[in-house]
């Protein structure tokens, strides 16, 4: 594992690259060398509630191989495994089966080192209520190293490019609207300058304007910076828009993956519907984004 | 960075957040030392009613004392329980510090604030008693409060895994253990007037030999070594309850992230 370090991009996602660098390759034209950002082969989760009840499958068997730089997106219904896919990989819960590896770390058995690399946005804004988006972030900051006087400025820079003025960050961050608040949560993981950034649902339940925010900055950050990030998503535009490749998760299992331009060929070619991401969805999942699905179901495939 | 000043920054984090959140929740704090307050004099008052000094000086120093084991007991044991309800758990468990100083740093903060926290208290009870402190000896109060700390901080740590084990029974246990402590440990009385079996619970118990050490040393004017006796069990105590609740906390954090106890939604 010791040779995976020299691979590790220093990079950060928010500082630009000095005027005068070279401009970086289009994705196609760089260099694949290195680990990959995530790897995950044939990885199950199954949680047991109740003593009687049968095991819920929430990931099963899932391999998947994301490379530096691009922007992957894991697209699937609510309960189909997408946030525990996320925890999995940010050390938040144990693998049942298989392996998964950041930039060459194994998460299990180099927890630190993955930590060191990777930072998470969740559905929910998780934040100390009463506390300021400049408490909060100096709290992030100070449990990844970084230097709080520095900190404060990048945050001050993060949520300016984001429309958050200077005044708003020591109010608590209870005052500040669901967008506001996840625009804080992005700018927090953002100054820790992962190489592998989580998003899990970032624009859920945003109005539309927050949604649009935070999907042109994922863009920005594809566009100016060296960075992997792995986005779920149940938006099929969302996905369409940001992403390099996409996974569709259901009940569990990876049915189909692909660029998005290359799934909607295939469902062309193979299902003979009309090119888009929904008709994707439908042909490998037999159901539409909008239906849940449920335990019962899962139960089934343990 | 060397490891040591990473390690010691993350542990600053904790203290520096705990205290904005104090700051923030200026107002449950008034509230909580105010109740506080008022039940350390509703016991010291028993002693005033009996009209004997020594009684009432006892109560006063069990009041306070018991104030502080247990604000710094329930703070640790509440670490994990409030970040949980704030739903910032699953943020500062993938943050890339080893639990080690987290516990470090929530307990130094805990500490501080238990201390503050009694004082206000002492410097109330003294207003409204008279005490008569001529035999006093600080000196062993103060080190014997040094020593037990060490236990309590242990025993915090135990307590606080609970919350990881039993997503929402885990804090109210944490309750049932400070409740437990107190009846066993003599705080308001000596421990003789227990059932035998309780007597048994009253030697394992670390706030035993603290309000022991800390009455002889401020009634009787005993110095630290007159009270070796309650010394050497609260540092063997100390030295053993602190490594084994950091390991039962690894156990349990490892517990938590198989099962998916850490957070379910979202
Ligand atoms: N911590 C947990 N404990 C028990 N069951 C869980 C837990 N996390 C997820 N599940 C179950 O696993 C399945 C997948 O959930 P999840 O990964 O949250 O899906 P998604 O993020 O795609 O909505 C669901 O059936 C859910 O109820
Ligand atoms: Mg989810």
């Amino acid at each position: 594992m010791s040779v995976a370090v020299t691979h590790e991009p220093k990079t950060s996602l928010v500082v630009p690259a000095p005027v005068g660098e070279p401009a970086p390759l289009p994705l196609a034209l760089r260099p694949l060398a290195g680990p990959p950002a995530l790897l995950l082969e044939d990885v199950s989760k199954r949680f047991v509630l109740g003593r009687k009840k049968k095991p819920v499958v929430a990931i099963e068997r899932v391999s998947l191989r994301v490379e530096r730089g691009q922007i992957y997106g894991v697209l699937g219904a609510n309960g189909s495994g997408k946030s525990t896919l996320i925890r999995l990989v940010s050390t938040l819960l144990t693998l049942d089966r298989g392996r998964a590896e950041i930039f060459g770390h194994d998460v299990e058995r180099e927890e630190m080192a993955v930590k060191r690399l990777i930072n998470r946005v969740s559905v929910d804004a998780a934040f100390f209520k009463k506390l300021s988006p400049y408490e909060n972030l100096a709290f992030a900051a100070r449990l990844y190293g970084l230097d709080p006087a520095i900190a404060r400025r990048e945050t001050a820079r993060i949520l300016e490019r984001l429309g958050i003025g200077e005044r708003r960050m020591g109010q608590p961050i209870e005052q500040m609207s669901r967008g506001m608040q996840q625009k804080v949560a992005i700018a927090r993981a953002l100054l820790t300058s992962p190489t592998l950034l989580l998003l899990d649902e970032p624009t859920t339940g945003l109005d539309p304007r927050s949604k649009l925010d935070v999907q042109a900055f994922v863009e920005e950050l594809r566009a100016t910076h060296d960075a992997t990030i792995v986005l779920t998503t149940h938006d099929m535009a969302e996905a369409d828009r940001l992403c390099d490749r996409i996974a569709i998760l259901d009940g569990g299992r990876v049915v189909a993956e692909d660029t998005p331009a290359g799934l909607k060929a295939r469902v062309a070619r193979e299902h003979g519907l009309a090119p888009t991401l929904d008709n994707v969805f439908l042909a490998y999942t037999g159901r539409s984004l909008d239906e849940d699905v449920d335990e019962d179901d899962q139960e089934k495939n343990g | 960075m060397t490891a040591v000043t990473r390690e010691t920054g993350a542990a600053f984090a904790f203290v520096e957040r705990n205290f904005n959140l104090s700051r923030r929740y200026w107002g449950w704090e008034l509230a909580f030392l105010v109740y506080a307050i008022a039940g350390a004099l509703a016991i010291s008052f028993i002693g005033a009613e009996q009209g004997d000094q020594r009684l009432t000086f006892s109560l006063v120093i069990g009041a306070i004392f018991w104030n502080y084991l247990s604000t710094v007991f329930s703070f640790i044991a509440e670490t994990i329980a409030w970040e949980r309800w704030e739903g910032t758990l699953e943020y500062t468990m993938m943050a890339p510090v080893r639990r080690a100083s987290q516990l470090l740093g929530s307990t130094s903060y805990a500490l501080l604030y238990g201390l503050v926290h009694t004082t206000v208290i002492l410097v109330v009870l003294t207003l409204f008693f008279e005490l008569d402190l001529s035999q006093a000896n600080f000196v062993t109060a103060a080190g014997i409060m040094a020593i037990g700390s060490f236990s309590i901080v242990g025993i915090g740590i135990m307590a606080a895994i609970l919350p990881l084990l039993y997503v929402e029974r885990g804090a109210q246990m944490t309750f049932v253990i400070q409740s437990c402590l107190l009846v066993v440990s003599g705080v308001y009385y000596s421990v003789e007037v227990l059932p035998e079996w309780m007597q048994v619970l009253a030697r394992l118990s670390p706030a035993t030999y603290i309000l022991d050490g800390v009455r002889r040393g401020l009634l009787d004017g005993a110095t630290l070594a007159d009270v070796w006796y309650d010394i050497w069990p609260l540092a063997i105590m100390g030295a053993v309850l602190i490594p084994s609740g950091l390991w039962l906390f690894g156990r349990a954090e490892r517990y938590a992230k198989r099962t998916g106890k850490l957070k379910r939604v979202g």
